[in-house]
């Protein structure tokens, strides 16, 4: 095979790792509180600038930034629920999702007025590394075993802790979980927080491989939207799969033709899948 | 409600005779256009069907139209129908296989929300014709102004009034057909419509052909004006969520609803960029942001909406 066909698609792959960890996000918060996060790249570039500034400016080591950063927009994602989501619980769901999308003008401005619309960069770079004849960026492949682990960790949360088992079940149902016993509002707050965690996570990832700017958010947002739509909303699986999917098809989209083409591809390609499967991929 | 709409049109339509500042004009035409577009919006999002992409049908019209024009050499007058035909037939393209499909609710936001960002790297990644994200201008004709639909404020004034007064026409003739009933039906329960006899993919492929033809003229109308085309303010999600914030901000469920949030937005707009010009940088978006949710939150039928209830 052509090594730069093979190099595309080893990149697509390592991508996806990428794109998976805001899909994860966007699905648990979907799936559980039944809302779209229209923000939730926001939420992203928000974390990018929370380790930027901590690594950069405050002096932070770069392992704790990365820890601080979690938490920061973890908080940040119960903030988004309880003051913006949390009063329009009983309202359409179109109202819910264009609140969120007043959100990213909130976040974008915030930002700006934080630190200006410069492009800020950490920094770090890591040697490529050459297996056979095709180089793979050092940054990317860590990149993508941490989304790995974060998306392992994940699961194991949700499989094996009674928290997880709850929000497994509210997913699943419901009216029918309060009766059991579980608080929802609670359970709402739980996933909120780790929905914006999981985006933490993506900006400690996303930081290392590109310079955060206030817009950056709209240059991934609408590709995750996309990928989570794929996979089916709330679907962890068929995101995590389609978030690799897209990731390749992206990837070679810009071997074959240039960046840009790869992404009207990209869009092209989802667009058919919904014709195709109206409700995701990977639906049952 | 249309006595309103008439009496606002007629007093608006005497205005520039009053010979008003040009920045007034300018603020007046561009509420009128952005209203349009809003107006053509919540014709079909007051029935539940919510796009994130109307961007893309705004963005088609208006690159058609001041593509014809510079590289053809077609006038607007020619090349503004043939756009917003042409954003039609995308709109045609796009919705009967979601509708066929039942891609409904939040897939069919997020289907159109791909198609606009579909648009707006096109136009981006056909940087050769449509100058990228540099955005182009239309080539001025002087000499032509008529031909080249390149008027002052008045002229332009009148035409923006013309079209909008299309966009309200076009509510109030939904609003007393059989369509709207069958649109609300729809909106409730599409099985229990289809089940009554209503065609129901048919019912909904002409109010979506029809908002997509209002929004794009609206939107490829203020490109005319500005004499300025960007992909980012044309395309994509940023113009598509403006139109439906307008639109939610003044209350989609009535005539003038679109109208009035569109004056709404525009005004804030305004405000926010004189009150901090270029000395704190983020903070009008951050307001803008702000006040939106607030309004989500607080006022969820609308400025109109509200008036409208406290009757």
């Amino acid at each position: 095979m052509d090594p730069f066909l093979l190099e595309a698609i080893v990149n697509g792959i390592l991508l996806g790792g990428v794109f998976a960890l805001p899909v994860l996000g966007l699905n648990l918060v979907f799936g559980v509180v039944d809302v779209v996060w229209l923000c939730y790249a926001e939420l992203v570039m928000v974390g990018m600038y929370c380790v930027w500034f901590l690594y950069t400016q405050a002096g932070f080591p770069l392992a704790l930034a990365f820890l601080t950063c979690l938490p920061v927009v973890g908080l940040l994602g119960l903030l988004l629920h309880q003051l913006v989501v949390r009063p329009l619980l009983n309202s359409p769901p179109i109202t819910q999702v264009l609140a969120t999308g007043g959100v990213i003008f909130v976040l974008q401005g915030s930002a700006m007025l934080a630190f200006g619309t410069d492009f800020r960069s950490l920094g770090v770079e890591m040697p490529p590394i050459e297996v056979q004849d095709i180089f793979i960026s050092g940054t990317k492949l860590v990149a993508f075993v941490a989304a790995l682990l974060g998306a392992g960790a994940l699961w194991t949360f949700l499989k094996f802790t009674y928290v997880g088992t709850a929000i497994r079940a509210i997913a699943r149902d419901r009216e029918v979980m309060p009766l059991m016993g579980v608080d929802p509002k609670r359970i709402y707050m739980v996933a909120s927080a780790i929905g914006g965690g999981l985006a933490g996570l993506a900006a400690c990832l996303l930081v290392v491989q590109l310079d955060v700017h206030p817009y950056i958010g709209l240059s991934f947002g609408p590709i995750t939207f996309m990928i989570c739509v794929m996979g089916g909303l709330g679907n962890m699986l068929g995101g995590f799969l389609a978030a690799f999917l897209m990731g390749v098809i992206v990837s070679t989209g810009g071997f074959w033709w240039n960046t840009e083409m790869s992404y009207v591809v990209a869009f092209a390609c989802f667009i058919v899948v919904m014709f195709a499967r109206p409700r995701g991929l990977f639906a049952r | 409600m249309i006595r309103v709409a008439i009496a606002v049109f007629a007093v608006l339509a005497v205005l520039p005779l009053l010979g008003l500042p040009d920045y007034f004009m300018h603020l007046g035409i561009a509420t009128l256009l952005v209203a349009l577009s809003c107006t053509g919006w919540a014709l079909m999002g007051r029935f539940g069907l919510v796009s994130f992409g109307h961007g893309a049908f705004i963005g088609i019209a208006a690159y058609t139209m001041a593509l014809l024009w510079n590289d053809v050499g077609l006038s607007p007058w020619i090349g503004l129908p043939a756009g917003v035909a042409l954003a039609v037939a995308a709109a045609a393209l796009l919705a009967y296989p979601c509708f066929r499909l039942r891609v409904v609710g939040h897939y069919f936001a997020l289907v159109t929300l791909a198609a606009g960002e579909i648009v707006r790297i096109l136009i981006v990644a056909l940087r050769d014709h449509t100058g990228g994200s540099l955005g182009m201008t239309p080539r001025l004709a002087p000499d032509h102004a008529v031909v080249a639909m390149q008027f002052g404020k008045q002229g332009f004034w009148w035409i923006a009034l013309v079209a909008w007064g299309i966009g309200i026409f076009a509510w109030w003739r939904v609003d007393r057909s059989m369509s709207a009933r069958a649109l609300s039906a729809i909106g409730e329960d599409e099985d229990a419509a289809a089940a009554v006899g209503i065609r129901v993919t048919r019912e909904k492929m002409a109010i979506t052909l029809l908002s997509a033809g209002l929004a794009a003229l609206g939107g490829a109308l203020g490109a005319q004006y500005r004499l300025y085309l960007n992909p980012e303010t044309l395309a994509g999600i940023g113009v598509s969520l403006q139109i439906v914030f307008g639109a939610l901000a003044g209350g989609m469920y009535s005539m003038l609803g679109p109208t009035v949030g569109a004056a709404f937005t525009t005004a804030l707009e305004e405000i926010l960029r004189v009150a901090f010009g270029t000395a704190f940088i983020g903070a009008a978006p951050l307001i803008y942001g702000i006040l939106l949710v607030l309004f989500i939150q607080f006022l969820p039928r609308g400025i109109v909406g509200w008036f409208d209830r406290r009757r």
